[in-house]
């Protein structure tokens, strides 16, 4: 037996206010997190609100903050991250409204996956037996499948704190499974990718990482979300701001040998988009005044028609 | 107040499967679960599920699959319930994969199969080691696209019985701590497991019989409920389980001397014979001091480490987290635990309970396919094909009555209301539910385990009167309205005390061996007397105890042996 101290945000429902509470409690050696909880909850305090069902890491329930980071409580050993008692803090999963203390309300994350549309968009009739497919290409899907829908990425992911319309990296990871599913249409796998290059899609992630630190089951959605890119613009869907300035950007460098920063922030708007232009106007002029313009006239680098070579190499290959 | 044709309780796959079957039906469907549907405890499902498809070289047929679940059934199963899975079997496979499941396939991209326990053919089809979750998140896809209503996070306090029939349920929505009554002309119990009644046990925190004591408090009896399943291969430390898949694959069992105890017990099976047989084999050989600390071993390490990471990965964790084993360099310390019921609410082959507009599938109805023991992977297929029936008849049945009749919806919802008050303003008595379920849970798994006896079981009946007295004086200590754990948790120990008493008064009643239900004071099958069915119905003064035929159709009773 080891004694574990948790410092846990309660969010109390009734009042909508936060605080945190201590508790410190016996449990064995091998314990886990959502272990201590439970115990908690069964033996200290009845009140404490949590989601959980399986303890082995499978109905993804147990999401929640841990020091700071998204993890399952139930795979979070007690050994690892508190070897000498160190008190853990528990907080609530971000990027969603707490409902009672540990207990958050994932109405906006289902509502993600279901924009878009998870379902397989097979051939219809089906063939009498199965579909056949390529072994290789079933078990690349694999990957995605080990997805639980814990949530975890959700918390965690920059890109949502800021903009809530980004369809986020769960239900992105979940769209892979489908668009690398031989057995969709050709017809629906164009749909999926024209509507995930949109607004909200595949290019609003920030590269941020922190999606494929947290979760439990190694999905590494943002891994999932570069694919998609790549399948998209390869699909033809290059009209829009992240294609174009993926696009832009490899030009230039491919180019020059460096980054024309003027210019890829015009071309990934569409050169012909003025009124998109006229709004980057006050951007540029702060720029400016703080003396951070890029200069504006462009010039090679030495050795850029090295880097041109890669650049057909690479192409070539 | 809502009302639907068809209402099903429950978002595991049975639930969600009968629920795609009533809409299909063109009937107005929701599902009502006390857990987001992808929680359901489906997803710990991790070996496969069973169908007779032949295919190349192999002579596989659905008599041969409905022969070996006979068996294994230790011929309590009815044979025509048996007959009627196994040839539809291949069907409801085709489906899945239809609907977008990726099974495991073979080099010329067809689904592939591997060796499951108490199987005479190789006959499991597989999604790696996580087939639970892969088919219940697809079946959850299915939900989704269909536009069904889903009431997520509410629990089932009681069923609604008016002029002999079921027309719907009280339910609590756990977020908010409203009750309302939802109507429905047929009701669709998919509420899974027990396995909380017992401790430890392979079932999650949410396996608390609800639906089997929901039934019973309105006149369905349980059937065979004594038949509990212990699972030979349950992790040392928090007992979670590593799949019989496992053995499928190859691994073996060995003792402390390294023997692979299983020839003495199964010469021919080995390791793979029915579970019952392996998990008494476990216990006979830690008996008589061949364990570790009250183990045996699982030996994986001849698999090598591509197939084990391929096709075990997740127990491959499960073993490094919970126990520090590596499993690809040292043997797995195991035991039997308590995994499964095979009792449940009675039904017949179209999931009709004998109460009208009262069906039932998945683990916690029991139509008798698993009899005295359950074959592995055959209970994933249950849920689908039962599932797929229920949804039908309870839509039929639904199209065929008429008007929702009126239930006194203030009145019932009031008295739960009062009910929760009640519980609130108790003093404390200085115990919690969450002390009653540990002992409860630790008296049944010593006493109404792999092995028992009169004695026994009467000291846990006994303690189960007890608990039931202690119970009455139980207090919520919360008394917020919402996600209160702690009244929903006391309302779950409510159901699990019902089930836990017909558990052993059912087992008090079947004086023999059969299946998982090995008595030492009553060491042989005895098919002149017990060749029955036990039914178990609830009444104010206790559980009733009655008995009903086996239907034999073509195979009759055979000496076990694997
Ligand atoms: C660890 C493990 C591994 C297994 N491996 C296999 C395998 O490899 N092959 C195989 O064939 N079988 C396997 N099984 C057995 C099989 O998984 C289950 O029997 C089956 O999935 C049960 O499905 P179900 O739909 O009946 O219930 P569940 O999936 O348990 O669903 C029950 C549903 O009922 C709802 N519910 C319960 N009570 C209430 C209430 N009061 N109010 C509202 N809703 C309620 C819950 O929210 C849940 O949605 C395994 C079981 C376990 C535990
Ligand atoms: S309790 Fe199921 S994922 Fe943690």
């Amino acid at each position: 037996m080891t004694t574990v101290n948790l410092k846990v945000k309660r969010y109390d429902p009734e009042t909508k206010e936060s605080r945190y509470q201590e508790y410190s409690i016996d449990v064995d050696e091998n314990a886990a997190l959502l272990d201590a909880i439970i115990a908690v909850r069964e033996y200290q305090d009845p009140t404490l609100a949590v989601r959980c069902s399986c303890r082995s890491a499978i109905c993804g329930s147990c999401g929640m903050r841990v020091n700071g980071h998204a993890r399952l409580a139930c795979k979070t050993k007690l050994a690892e991250i508190a070897p000498n008692g160190e008190t853990v803090t528990v907080e609530p999963m971000g990027n969603m409204k707490p409902i009672k203390d540990l207990v958050t309300d994932m109405t906006a994350f289902w509502d993600k996956v279901k924009q878009i549309q998870p379902w397989l968009r097979a051939q219809q009739p089906p063939p009498d037996h199965e579909h056949i497919a390529k072994p290789d290409a079933m078990m690349d899907l694999a990957g995605t499948m080990n997805c639980i829908m814990c949530g975890c990425c959700v918390s965690d992911c920059a890109s949502l704190e800021v903009d809530q319309n980004f369809i986020g990296p769960a239900a992105l990871a979940k769209a892979y499974r489908f668009v690398g599913d031989p057995r969709e249409t050709e017809q629906a796998r164009d749909d999926r990718l024209k509507e995930l290059s949109k607004y909200g899609g595949v290019w609003d992630c920030t590269h941020c990482f922190e999606c494929v630190q947290v979760c439990p089951k190694d999905v590494a959605p943002m891994d999932r979300i570069l694919d998609l890119r790549r399948t998209a613009m390869e699909a033809g869907y290059q009209d829009n701001y992240g294609a174009k300035h993926s696009n832009s950007f490899a030009k230039s460098v491919k180019n020059s040998g460096w980054l024309n920063e003027a210019r890829v922030a015009v071309e990934s708007f569409g050169v012909d988009d003025v009124s998109a232009q006229l709004k980057m106007l006050p951007t540029g002029v702060r720029a400016l005044l703080r003396g951070k313009m890029p200069p504006l006239l462009h010039h090679k680098r030495p050795g850029s028609e090295h880097v041109k070579r890669i650049f057909q190499e690479m192409e070539n290959d | 107040m809502p009302e639907h044709d068809v209402l099903i309780v429950g978002a595991g796959l049975a639930g969600m499967r009968a629920g795609i079957e009533s809409f299909r039906n063109g009937v107005d469907v929701a599902i009502i679960t006390k857990v987001h549907p992808v929680r359901s405890h489906s997803n710990a499902a991790q070996g496969g599920i069973n169908a007779a498809m032949g295919g190349e070289g192999s002579d596989d047929s659905w008599e041969i699959h409905a022969y070996d679940t006979v068996k294994g059934s230790d011929w309590l199963g009815d044979q025509d319930a048996i007959e009627i899975m196994a040839r539809e079997a291949p069907q409801d496979i085709y489906e899945l994969e239809h609907m977008g499941v990726i099974f495991a396939r073979d080099e010329y991209g067809r689904l592939t199969t591997r060796n499951f326990g108490g199987a005479s053919r190789q006959r499991t089809f597989f999604v790696a080691d996580i087939t639970g979750q892969a088919i219940l998140h697809v079946m959850h896809e299915q939900v989704l696209k269909s536009g069904m209503r889903v009431y997520e996070e509410w629990f089932v306090l009681s069923l609604i019985k008016q002029d002999g029939a079921c027309v719907g349920v009280v339910a609590m929505d756990i977020i908010s701590g409203a009750v309302e009554v939802i109507r429905a002309k047929a009701v669709v119990l998919a509420t899974g497991g027990i396995g909380r009644v017992y401790e430890p046990s392979t079932n999650g925190l949410i396996c608390t019989g609800d639906g089997h004591a929901l039934a019973y408090r309105i006149g369905a009896p349980m059937m065979d409920m004594e038949m509990v399943q212990y699972h030979p291969t349950t992790l040392k430390g928090n007992g979670a389980l590593l799949t019989e898949g496992a053995r499928g694959e190859g691994a073996y069992l060995i003792n402390s001397e390294g023997d692979r105890f299983m020839k003495t017990y199964a010469p021919s099976k080995m390791e793979l014979a029915s579970r019952d047989v392996v998990s008494r084999s476990e216990i006979t050989e830690i008996q008589e001091g061949r364990g570790v600390d009250g183990c045996v071993f699982l030996d994986c390490r001849h698999l090598g480490e591509k197939l084990i990471m391929e096709r075990l990965g997740q127990i491959y964790e499960l073993a490094l987290e919970f126990a520090n084993v590596d499993m690809v360099k040292d043997p797995v310390p195991v035991r039997p635990g308590m995994h499964y019921i095979m009792g449940g609410v009675k039904t017949d082959v179209d999931g009709a309970t004998q109460i009208p507009g009262l069906y039932a599938a998945g683990e916690g109805a029991n139509i008798s396919i698993h009899g005295g023991n359950r074959l592995g992977a055959n209970s994933l297929l249950e849920t689908v094909v039962f599932g797929r029936r229920a949804g039908a008849a309870a839509a039929e049945y639904a199209q065929q009555s008429g008007a929702h009749p009126a239930a006194p919806e203030s009145d019932l919802i009031e008295a739960q209301c009062q009910k929760f008050q009640m519980l609130m303003d108790r003093p404390d008595p200085g115990f919690t539910t969450a002390k009653l379920r540990l002992e409860m849970g630790v008296s049944m798994d010593k006493n109404v385990s792999v092995y028992r006896d009169e004695a026994g079981m009467q000291e846990t009946l006994k303690t189960l009167q007890d608990l039931r007295a202690r119970f009455d004086k139980i207090c919520v200590h919360d008394k917020g309205k919402v996600y209160n754990w702690n009244l929903y948790s006391t309302l779950e120990m409510e159901n699990m005390l019902d089930v836990a008493e017909a558990i052993v008064v059912s087992a008090l009643a079947r004086k023999e061996s059969r299946g998982a239900h090995a008595r030492l004071d009553y060491t042989e099958r005895d098919d002149d007397e017990w060749l029955k069915h036990t039914l178990v119905y609830h009444s104010p003064e206790g559980p009733l105890i009655d008995f009903s035929p086996v239907t034999i159709t073509q195979w009759p009773p055979e000496r076990r042996v694997y």
